[in-house]
Parts: C-alpha cells; sequence; structure tokens
C-alpha cells in the first residue's frame, strides 16, 4: 500500500545527512489566475517542480490544463499570483537591473513555431547574435561574435554558409535548429522547450531531437520538455510530469510515469496513445474516458478529475484527494500522485 | 433503361473508390508545379485505407480531387477517380454535386473554419437531408438531432441551436462528423481528422469513426502524418512522397518489411523504437520543395541507398504479386537487409 501524506505531488520529503545543495529550479505552489469576477479562471493551481542541472523534466496533459502558463512562469514572463520560484536558490522575480539581467540569459525558450518566432529579415546569423545585443559581455567584440555563431551553427548541425541565408531559405526543422541556436547563444543552464518538433515532419523531427539531447551531454543544459506526443516525451526526460485542469496530479521517473501510473487520469492518457505495433489490439487496453476536460471556469469540487474518471467515487466529489507517494529510486524526488484511489503498481488495469 | 441521378451502391467486392494515375498541377506565380504525380489507390467497402506523408506531399490534394473541392489555383491533369463504375472527373459539376453526401464525403481537419460560424449547427447537420433527400425544415432539425444524439453530443435538442464557437473541439469534430454521415456515403474521406486534439478525445473521434464504419460499411480514407493512427487504425496503407506513392500494401506487411527506403527511415526515426540516451535514426534532409522535386528518384537527396541509376531514372511503382508495391529500384536489397 503506498504511504499518504497531505501536500502536493512533488512535494518530496528532505533528503536526511549532509547539505543538498539547492535543485536549479524548484517551484513550489504556484498559483496563477486570469480574469475576475465571474470569468476568473485559474490557469495554475498549486504548481510544484524541481528540475536538477542537465536533467529534462517532460511536462505533459491536455491543451489548456496550463503547460504554457507555466512555462512563461519559469522565463519570468509571467509574476504568479502566489508560490515561489527558486533558481539555483534565487528567486528571480525579487531581481532588478543587473542581477535580473544576468538572472534572464540562463533561462531561454524554444517555442513550437519555427515560422512565427523567427524575423523574417534578418538572416540565421542576426536572429543568433541578436541576444548579444542586449547581453553585450557574453560574448564581447565582432570577431568573436562572428566566430560564436560559426561554433552555434556547426552545434545545431547548420553550415557556415548558412549564416547569411534567411529565414524563408530554410526549412521547418532548419529553422527549429536556429530557434536553438539563438537560445543557447547566452549559454543558459535551462531551456524552456514549448512543442519544440511538433510543427516538424517526422523524418525531421529526429534530427531536432537528437540536436537537443547531444546538447544535453555536451553542455550539460537542463530542458522543460512540453509536448502532447507521449512517445517523444518518454524518449527525452528523466522525469515527467502530468498535469490536469491547472495541477500537478502525477510526477515520478518516466519509467515508473508510463509503466505503472498510479493516476488514473495519467493510466488513461498512456493507454489513449496509439502505439505503432499493428498487432497491438489497441481498443482491448484503453481505458476510455468519458465526457471531455470541464471549464477551466468551473472546475469540479473534490477531485477535478472526477467528471471523466471510471474509479471516482462519493469521496472524490466530496474531498480533495491526498498526495500519494511511492518509493523511487532517489528518495529526494519519489513518484506521487493526487488520487483517492491510486492504481496499484502490478495491476495496469486490464 | 431510366438514368438514375446516382448510379447503384457497389457489391461487396468491388472498391467503392477507384483513384488512378491522378495528376494535380498548380498554377503558382514561378509556374506550374506538379503537386500530385500518378497516385493511384482503391478502397473497398467496409475497409480503412491510409494515405500516410509528410506535410505538403500532396495528401490533401489528392482528396480535395476527388471529392472536386480544388481550390482554383489547382487542376487535375490526368486521371480517374471512379465510384459506381463512373469517372467523376468525366461528369458535370451538377452530376458531381449530386454524389457529395449520399456517395462521397469529406471529413476535414480543422472543424473550426469547415462550419459555419452565423447558423446554428443544428440547422448545418440538417441540411443535406433539406438538399438530397427534400425534407422540410422541421423533419430535417429531427435528423439532425437524431445524428447529434448518434455521434455523443450531450443534450442534443438543446445543443442544435447553438453556434460553433460554443462547442470544444472535440465535439465540433463529432458534428463535422455527423454531417459527413449524414447520408450514408459509400465512401468517407477523414483529412486529419484528429491532428488539432488532445490524445484521449483522439482516442474518443477514432473510436466514433471505427463504430460508424462498422454500422454503416464505409469505405474509409483516412490521410495522417501519424504512423501509430495508421498502425492502428487502417488495413492498407500508401506512403506518399514528394506527390507519388513510394510504397503500398497491407499496414502489417508494410511496417513490419517496408521496401522501399523512405518508409524504412520513417519508421526507424519514431521515439517509441528508440532507447533513452542513444540517438534516433534520423533520415538526413527534409522533403523537397514542390519547384525542386528531384526528375530521377524522388527521395534520391535523402536516400541511404543511393546510386547512379536512381539519378537518371525515376522507379516505377512496381507491384510485386503479393498486395504489395514499391517505388525504388533497389527494394530487394532493403527486403533482404
Ligand atoms: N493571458 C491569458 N488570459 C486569460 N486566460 C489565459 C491566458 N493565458 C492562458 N489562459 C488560460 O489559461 C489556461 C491554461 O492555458 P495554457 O496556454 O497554459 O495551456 P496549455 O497547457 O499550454 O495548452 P495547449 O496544450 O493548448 O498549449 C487556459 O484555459 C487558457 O485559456
Ligand atoms: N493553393 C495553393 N497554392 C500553392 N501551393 C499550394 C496550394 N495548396 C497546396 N499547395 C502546395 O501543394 C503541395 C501539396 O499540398 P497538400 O495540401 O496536398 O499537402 P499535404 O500532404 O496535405 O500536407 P499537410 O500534411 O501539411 O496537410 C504542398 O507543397 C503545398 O505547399
Ligand atoms: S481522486 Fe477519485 S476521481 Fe480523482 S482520480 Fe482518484 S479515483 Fe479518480
Ligand atoms: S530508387 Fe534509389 S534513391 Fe530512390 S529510394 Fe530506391 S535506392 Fe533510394
Ligand atoms: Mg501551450
Ligand atoms: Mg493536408
Amino acid at each position: 500500500m503506498p504511504e499518504i501524506r497531505s501536500g502536493s505531488a512533488t512535494d518530496a520529503p528532505r533528503a536526511d545527512g549532509p547539505e543538498v545543495p539547492p535543485p536549479l529550479l524548484e517551484v513550489r505552489g504556484v498559483t496563477k489566475t486570469f480574469g475576475g469576477g465571474r470569468r476568473r479562471l485559474t490557469a495554475l493551481d498549486g504548481v510544484d517542480l524541481r528540475l536538477g542541472k542537465g536533467e529534462t523534466l517532460g511536462l505533459v496533459g491536455e491543451s489548456g490544463c496550463g503547460k504554457s502558463t507555466l512555462a512563461r512562469v519559469l522565463l519570468g514572463l509571467e509574476r504568479p499570483d502566489a508560490g515561489t520560484v527558486r533558481f539555483d536558490g534565487t528567486d528571480p522575480f525579487a531581481l532588478r537591473g543587473k542581477d535580473l539581467l544576468a538572472w534572464r540569459r540562463r533561462v531561454q525558450m524554444v517555442f513550437q513555431d519555427p515560422f512565427a518566432s523567427l524575423n523574417a529579415r534578418m538572416s540565421a546569423a542576426d536572429l543568433i547574435s541578436e541576444p548579444w545585443r542586449t547581453h553585450r559581455d557574453v560574448v564581447p567584440g565582432a570577431k568573436a561574435r562572428e566566430k560564436r555563431v560559426r561554433e552555434l551553427l556547426s552545434l545545431v548541425g547548420l553550415r557556415d554558409g548558412d549564416a547569411h541565408r534567411y529565414p524563408d531559405e530554410f526549412s521547418g526543422g532548419q529553422r527549429q535548429r536556429i530557434g536553438i541556436a539563438r537560445a543557447l547563444a547566452l549559454d543558459p543552464d535551462l531551456i524552456v522547450c514549448d512543442e519544440p518538433v511538433s510543427a516538424l515532419d517526422l523524418s525531421v523531427q529526429a534530427q531536432v531531437l537528437n540536436v537537443l539531447s547531444e546538447l544535453r551531454e555536451r553542455l550539460g543544459v537542463a530542458y522543460v520538455f512540453i509536448s502532447h506526443d507521449l512517445s517523444v516525451v518518454r524518449y527525452i526526460s528523466d522525469r515527467v510530469t502530468v498535469m490536469y485542469l491547472g495541477k500537478v496530479i502525477e510526477h515520478g521517473e518516466t519509467e515508473d510515469v508510463f509503466d505503472r501510473p498510479q493516476h488514473p487520469y495519467t493510466a488513461a492518457l498512456m493507454s489513449a496513445a496509439p502505439v505503432l505495433d499493428a498487432s497491438y489490439a489497441g481498443g482491448d487496453r484503453e481505458i476510455q474516458l468519458k465526457g471531455e476536460i470541464p471549464s477551466p471556469f468551473d472546475i469540479p469540487s473534490g477531485c477535478r478529475f472526477r467528471t471523466r474518471c471510471p474509479r471516482a467515487e462519493d469521496l472524490c466529489a466530496a474531498e480533495a484527494p491526498p498526495l500519494v507517494v511511492r518509493r523511487a529510486r532517489e528518495a529526494s524526488d519519489p513518484h506521487t500522485a493526487l488520487c483517492h484511489f491510486p492504481l496499484e503498481a502490478e495491476s495496469a488495469w486490464a | 433503361m431510366t438514368t438514375t441521378a446516382v448510379p447503384a451502391a457497389p457489391s461487396a467486392d468491388t472498391p467503392a473508390l477507384d483513384v488512378e494515375g491522378l495528376c494535380v498541377d498548380l498554377s503558382t506565380p514561378s509556374g506550374r508545379l506538379r503537386a500530385v504525380d500518378g497516385v493511384s489507390f482503391s478502397v473497398r467497402r467496409g475497409r480503412t485505407l491510409a494515405l500516410l506523408g509528410e506535410s505538403g506531399c500532396g495528401k490533401s490534394m489528392t482528396a480535395l480531387s476527388v471529392v472536386g473541392l480544388l481550390d482554383p489555383a489547382a487542376e487535375v491533369t490526368g486521371g480517374a477517380v471512379r465510384v459506381r463504375g463512373s469517372d467523376t472527373l468525366r461528369m458535370s459539376p451538377a452530376e458531381r454535386r449530386k454524389l457529395a453526401g449520399p456517395v462521397l464525403s469529406i471529413v476535414f481537419q480543422d472543424a473550426l473554419t469547415a462550419l459555419n460560424p452565423v447558423q446554428p449547427v443544428g440547422r448545418q447537420i440538417g441540411e443535406p437531408f433539406r438538399i438530397h433527400r427534400g425534407l422540410s425544415r422541421r423533419e430535417a432539425r429531427e435528423k439532425a438531432i437524431e445524428l447529434m444524439t448518434r455521434v455523443g453530443i450531450p443534450e442534443p435538442r438543446e445543443r442544435a441551436r447553438s453556434y460553433p464557437h460554443q462547442f470544444s473541439g472535440g465535439m465540433r469534430q463529432r458534428l463535422l462528423i455527423a454531417m459527413a454521415v449524414a447520408l450514408d456515403p459509400d465512401v468517407l474521406i477523414a483529412d486529419e481528422p484528429t491532428t488539432a486534439l488532445d490524445v484521449t478525445v483522439q482516442a474518443q473521434i477514432m473510436r466514433l469513426l471505427r463504430d460508424l464504419q462498422d454500422e454503416r460499411e464505409m469505405a474509409v480514407v483516412l490521410i495522417t502524418h501519424d504512423l501509430a493512427v495508421v498502425a492502428q487504425r487502417a488495413d492498407d496503407v500508401v506512403v506518399m512522397y514528394a506527390g507519388t506513392v513510394v510504397e503500398e500494401g497491407p499496414v502489417r506487411e508494410v511496417f513490419s518489411r517496408p521496401r522501399h527506403p523512405y518508409t524504412r527511415g520513417l519508421l526507424d526515426s519514431v521515439p517509441e523504437h528508440a532507447v533513452r540516451g542513444r540517438p534516433l535514426p534520423a533520415v538526413p534532409g527534409s522533403p523537397p520543395e514542390l519547384s525542386a522535386v528531384p526528375s530521377g528518384c524522388v527521395f534520391q537527396d535523402r536516400c541511404p541507398l543511393v546510386r547512379e541509376r536512381c539519378v537518371r531514372e525515376r522507379p516505377p511503382l512496381r507491384a510485386s504479386g503479393d498486395g504489395r508495391s514499391a517505388a525504388c529500384h533497389f527494394s530487394e536489397e532493403l527486403a533482404r537487409a
């Protein structure tokens, strides 16, 4: 029987013994609402996240569950209404002036749409070096900048000659590489990738995923990787966080979350994703959800998943579900879920 | 013999839709381009054929040519599209319109733009019954409510009065499907019907399509770029690349032993087959622009097996007698590898 505590899905116990260095990123209880009165919408509701240096955290959940809003909070573009964000132990929202500028360069973003996110009138070299106009001291001097642009181009698998070409002369995958090179220009510690390969062709997607993995090996960059493609998330992530209507409902190591999900929503999500094996009888193992995601203006009482949950009972409407903790290899980051009736590890529902 | 508006439905073993050598040209500012180059396939009632291919390879153009809804910039320049024994490309526009609904029907990816934003959905769904069956407004409304119930819209009687923007993406897709199956078509073409939807909603829509297909014995042409959807949903697959068919056959066989290097490359590059921490076997480069499709083999720039003959001579789509075909000079090598 898993241990049950109160709290939220990534509320990890503090490890005993010697002082542990703070994780690269630690988010606690972040809440963000939009609008007011009857049109008030809670996009993030007490979200916790943690991420170590050089790690990749996959973020999944249905459309509108708050993934991009969370990404904007991590980038400092959106100030949370409540909760804390700590980057290497410091609160980016408390920074001003030079300190803020210094922090900004450490967290970068790669967007979904390589077409819309690049200025069509700038060459690849201009696009990659543009961040240095604000952050002047990262690469000082014109010569050094030229050299660094070439290095960055080669890092993402483009050629020197590409430096003077414009976005519309590149394919989608190449444009996405320019976006990545641009994000790398400031030597960030964390890159937030919001659906970075969704707009790419399958045969090109693999190239971009390879570039991202290679950079992680070579430069130790950490990623928050948002995607609706579960096979991509499984391939790239060390840990996975699952969100539903603004709340983290499950978190754990990739294998645990995919192969031994505890939360009924995670289990349904995993089972609904089509798999390549043509001999697989998809319909047999699929956990069918009723209905659709409730309106974010009208979040159900108790457990927010109860309107679609095949395991829901009266208790689920009456009381907010507790945090269930299952032991993981790393005690500081266990496999957690928010549910009254979590799935047992062994009995993936037949 | 009297000429009926719509010829009789096909029997079980003649194809419900037979496309042969379809060519579509596009007029662009930089000249005429061939977007679809000799595409052939056929599908029987009750069966599902997947048209698989990456962005821009001509899937939608093929579909639009079949239902006669091509953009004015595009023109069918060759081939045949046969339903119920006649070539629709030789019909008058009026004759063709009679087929839309009772014989051929299409569901588009983008449900929001495909529905009329200023008309209540009940009226839109009922429209085919008024046009093709001459039902009264009230009768059509009842039919619409019946269909909305069938595709799982809760409180259909009230919701029939709502406008498209008042529905979620998944519900709008259900409405489109309701409209498309209203007149029991022989062939339903679904162009990326779930790409814009979430995983769990996608699964619901796919289930709905399958149930409707079984119940009405429709032939379904499913257009997608998602290999997993093809694996789970289709009987046969046509793999397209740069406006041409490069491989064709039963899904299980094509996916387990591809005979075209492109199909092979696609299957290998899927993260599902990969081990975390190991690089994905990516196909280098990207699909060619329409204006730069090479004259020999369309895949030559990216093919690991390319040699001189591939540059000189375009490989025809060759049938190998076991229900499969491939367009590669050296597909036997791939079969052996
Ligand atoms: N600036 C804003 N003003 C009002 N509501 C907003 C704003 N930004 C986001 N929202 C709402 O917050 C919720 C979360 O949105 P968010 O974009 O974070 O979702 P998401 O998980 O990224 O979805 P998707 O997968 O579709 O990208 C949604 O209901 C959205 O409509
Ligand atoms: N109206 C148009 N004018 C010019 N080019 C067009 C037009 N419509 C389509 N094309 C081009 O024709 C080719 C085939 O397009 P089509 O829409 O059939 O591709 P597709 O396989 O459906 O791709 P996707 O997966 O992106 O929907 C593409 O290269 C596209 O850019
Ligand atoms: S708390 Fe209840 S409704 Fe919520 S996920 Fe668990 S079983 Fe389902
Ligand atoms: S014909 Fe040649 S270039 Fe084309 S797919 Fe076959 S081996 Fe490759
Ligand atoms: Mg988003
Ligand atoms: Mg298309």
